[in-house]
């Protein structure tokens, strides 16, 4: 007979807020083969785990339920806490009464209750029937995949590499770089950003263990931890990059023009392209859509130009003088083993033309970004400030934090850099222009961050007007060209309305494009907002929901550039920890075969997915034998064996039908 | 006391019973009356899983697996999906109706599907009132 004892985290207020700890305690008692019921505050604490450990040792229980949160999570640690008493292992059944219960059903208290105690029921008719198990051990692929190839990728990468792993670095756009690249300075250092990252870029290239893979997506992913076998997508480029020398003859002669997505369309680039000067390969690619030689050859099947490649000869002007373009050229898949990823995918900000109360349709209004792109050295201005309507220098400027974070119409999250990155326009404009009118709506000025309050105290005396209130009512264009902004100044407790020469909307943080699907791929979950969601915000920061899979920077949400760096170098810490010591550890749940049971039909043979199942000869008989260490622990066997000669330990057949009867009767 | 109903969900780790911790973790509510069982994959549940449940009592029986080429053992759905399909066509012959089974994919970040789906499900029971099968029948 199992002695079970059964195990009551109160998990602070998590559990007992909502589920009455004691009569869920007295029902446990009355259930069949439980001894004892214990309760405790926090059951995965020392002390918690040692009440366990205690009854184990003095022999009172040999199985044991926690009652808890999910075991996603805990069930590793009160495994632990079983082996170091003594007792096997998979003795162990938690019942999940906080994510599934107390959280989920916290206004019904009642039901809460009551479900916490059929919960617990099925926990403990699952684990009357459980079998001692061992743990097995496979072999890690010592190489990790960065996927992303901004601020954060980079950084993360780098560590890798320089920790001796070979390091995949896939990256959507033609080059590395990211958001950072188009970033004009970085506060609160008012470094150049493109002075501190475009070495990075070059290191990173450079590195002998760090592959570039550009203008390539993540296509399927197979596996899990320890063997990721992944396909990457690199897209056609239409020009052959081992041939390509950079010089950018291709990107001055190719007719075609289309806006330029790299400074957010405020000026014009070709079909041929190399995304920006300073770009890590720099190497062009040929924008399919765009390119005439394409679009003649989908119209009529003959092409209307190769100037690229063949030059313009009457008028003495040569094609790529590499002789690199290649129109032939295919997606390529690629097949990639890794034993752990890091996703830094980033952030994508949020367009004007949702903001029609701030008239999206002027051309001097500008989100943050095209702002940012316009006070660069290498953006459409070359750094000049110019209205983009009429090229004239403007003399008044009003920007507006907020727009669409904080707002319950879009984002209720705060995108936490615009306050900043406000303050640094400001000051680089007044640094530039002393003249120049600032005018600053916050709601609220957030500036909390090392050096972050002094640089708004400075930027501040630099006569910049900073009006507190809530959010700007509307932004109109007037006749004469200007806009009249019009807002409330709680300071003043009285409405403002002034005439700007331009407007610069800082616009919300969301994540980049894709950013569901690929967690998708790997299983890793995202929040209501829709970033990566990490395991733990505060104890697992940098994991994700798929073990072995971690990431960094803005796809777990909004943050500045030194949290990034922070962020990406604990994800390489973290993967490297994993990978490095090259084995892994697996669970014990298999699928075994008692062959005396085996009738030899051989149904389950083509069944599994991973080809452990073979038919071995046995007393004179084909049987089928399962190869434990090909199995992945899936249990379509199990459930397909015509006589049930399949054990699927760790969630047997006996111990589920126990579960369901548990749940199922009154 | 009032009938409630009773619904068993099996779902598989890698996908809905994430989803169902993740609709915990951001206070989506559902019904109290759904209750879950962990499987490594939806491929494990036999069919004599949802029979067992019906001929206990359950209400309702709801599968949830990963969405297509998201399964962590790559195929572990179809194979899912292929048994369902053939137990839902045997329901009606046990004396239920096939609406009390169902079968979606949640993967692991839809707290909110999950929570949804939860609450659908329930409601939809309550329509059909309690199983037929309750109190003991032959199956």
């Amino acid at each position: 007979m199992p002695k079970i004892g059964v195990y009551v985290c109160h998990c602070g207020e998590n559990i007992a807020g909502a589920v009455n700890i004691e009569e869920v305690m007295n029902y446990a008692k009355t259930l069949p083969d439980v001894v004892l019921v214990k309760n405790y505050l926090f059951m995965c604490s020392d002390p918690g785990q040692d009440i366990i450990k205690q009854d184990i040792k003095e022999g009172k229980v040999d199985r044991v339920v926690v009652a808890a949160c999910t075991p996603r999570t805990h069930e590793p640690i009160f495994r632990d806490a079983l082996e170091s008493a003594g007792l096997n292992r998979y003795f162990l059944e938690m019942a999940n009464i906080r994510d599934q219960d107390s959280w989920a059903h916290w206004h019904d208290k009642s039901g809460a209750t009551e479900k916490a105690k059929r919960l617990i029921r099925s926990a403990v008719a699952k684990v009357t029937f459980a079998e001692p198990l061992e743990d097995r051990y496979g072999d890690m692929e010592k190489s990790v995949m960065v996927i992303g190839g901004g601020v954060a990728g980079m950084f993360a990468a780098l560590d890798l590499a320089n920790m001796g792993l070979k390091v995949y670095l896939v990256e959507r756009q033609p080059s590395i770089g990211g958001m950072m690249i188009k970033l004009d300075k970085t506060f609160p250092t008012m470094d150049c950003s493109a002075c501190i990252l475009t070495p990075k870029m070059v290191e990173v290239a450079q590195h002998p263990n760090i592959e570039l893979i550009n203008y390539a997506e993540v296509d399927a992913v197979k596996g899990y931890v320890g063997n990721f076998e992944i396909t990457v997508k690199k897209k056609a480029r239409y020009i052959d990059w081992d041939k390509c020398t950079g010089c950018g003859v291709c990107t001055q002669i190719c007719p075609a023009r289309v806006p330029n997505e790299y400074n957010y369309n405020m000026d014009q680039r070709r079909a041929a392209y190399i995304e920006f000067p300073q770009a890590v390969p720099k190497k062009a690619v040929i924008d399919r859509p765009n390119c005439l030689y394409f679009k003649s050859m989908e119209k009529t099947g003959k092409p209307a130009c190769q100037i690229c490649e063949k030059g313009i000869p009457p008028k003495g002007i040569q094609g790529c003088p590499a002789d690199a373009i290649k129109f032939d050229d295919k997606d390529e898949y690629i097949n990639l083993k890794v034993g752990s990823v890091i996703i830094t995918t980033g952030y994508k900000v949020m367009d004007k033309s949702h903001f029609k109360e701030y008239s999206p349709h002027s051309k001097d209004v500008v989100t943050a970004m095209e702002f940012e792109r316009i006070l660069s050295a290498t953006g459409p201005t070359e750094g000049e400030l110019k209205r983009p309507s009429d090229g004239t220098k403007p003399k008044t400027i009003a920007m507006i934090s907020c727009v669409g974070s904080r707002d319950e119409r879009y984002h209720s999250y705060c995108s936490k850099v615009c306050c900043m990155y406000m303050l640094k326009h400001a000051r680089i404009l007044k640094e530039k222009y002393p003249d120049i009118k600032l005018y600053l709506f916050f709601i609220d000025v957030r500036t909390a961050g090392k050096d972050f309050e002094e640089f708004y105290v400075y930027t501040r005396e630099l006569g910049v007007k900073v009006i507190r209130g809530g959010r700007v009512s509307s932004v109109d264009v007037k006749p004469n060209g200007k806009l009249r902004v019009r807002g409330f100044d709680v300071d003043l407790c009285s409405p403002v309305e002034l005439e700007a020469d331009m407007v610069v909307l800082a616009t919300a943080i969301e994540p980049a494009t894709g950013t569901e699907e690929l967690g998708r791929l790997f299983a890793a979950t995202c929040g209501r907002e829709g970033f990566l969601r990490e395991v733990h915000t505060k104890l697992y920061p940098v994991e994700t929901a798929s073990k072995g899979v971690f990431l960094a920077g803005c796809v777990q949400g909004p943050k500045d550039i030194p949290e990034s760096i922070a962020q990406s170098r604990a994800a390489a810490s973290a993967a490297a920890a994993l990978v490095i010591p090259g084995k892994i550890k697996f669970e014990a749940i298999i699928a075994e075969v008692d062959r005396e049971k085996c009738s030899s039909c051989g149904v389950c043979v083509p069944l599994c997915p991973y080809g452990a199942i073979k038919l071995q000869e046995y007393k004179g008989k084909e049987k089928a034998y399962i190869e434990p260490a090909l199995c992945a622990g899936c249990g379509v066997c199990a459930s397909a064996c015509p006589s049930m000669a399949i054990t699927f330990h760790g969630f047997t057949t006996e111990q589920i039908l126990a579960q369901i009867d548990a749940l199922a009767e009154a | 006391m009032a009938w409630e109903p009773r619904l068993i969900v099996i779902a598989c780790q890698w996908c809905t019973y994430q989803g169902a911790d993740l609709a915990g973790s951001l206070r989506y509510s559902y019904p109290p009356t759904v209750h879950i069982i962990r499987v490594p994959c939806s491929g494990r549940v036999e069919p004599e899983f949802i029979a067992e449940a019906l001929k206990k009592g359950a209400d309702g029986v709801f599968i949830g697996g990963c969405h297509f080429g998201d399964c962590h053992y790559k195929e572990g759905n179809y194979k899912a999906i292929r048994r369902f399909k053939l137990f839902k066509r045997l329901a009606t012959d046990l004396g239920v109706e096939p609406e009390r089974i169902q079968l979606e994919w949640i993967s692991g970040s839809e707290g909110k599907r999950f929570a949804e789906a939860m609450t659908e499900f329930d409601a939809k029971i309550r329509e059909l009132g309690p199983n037929p099968l309750k109190g003991g029948a032959n199956v």
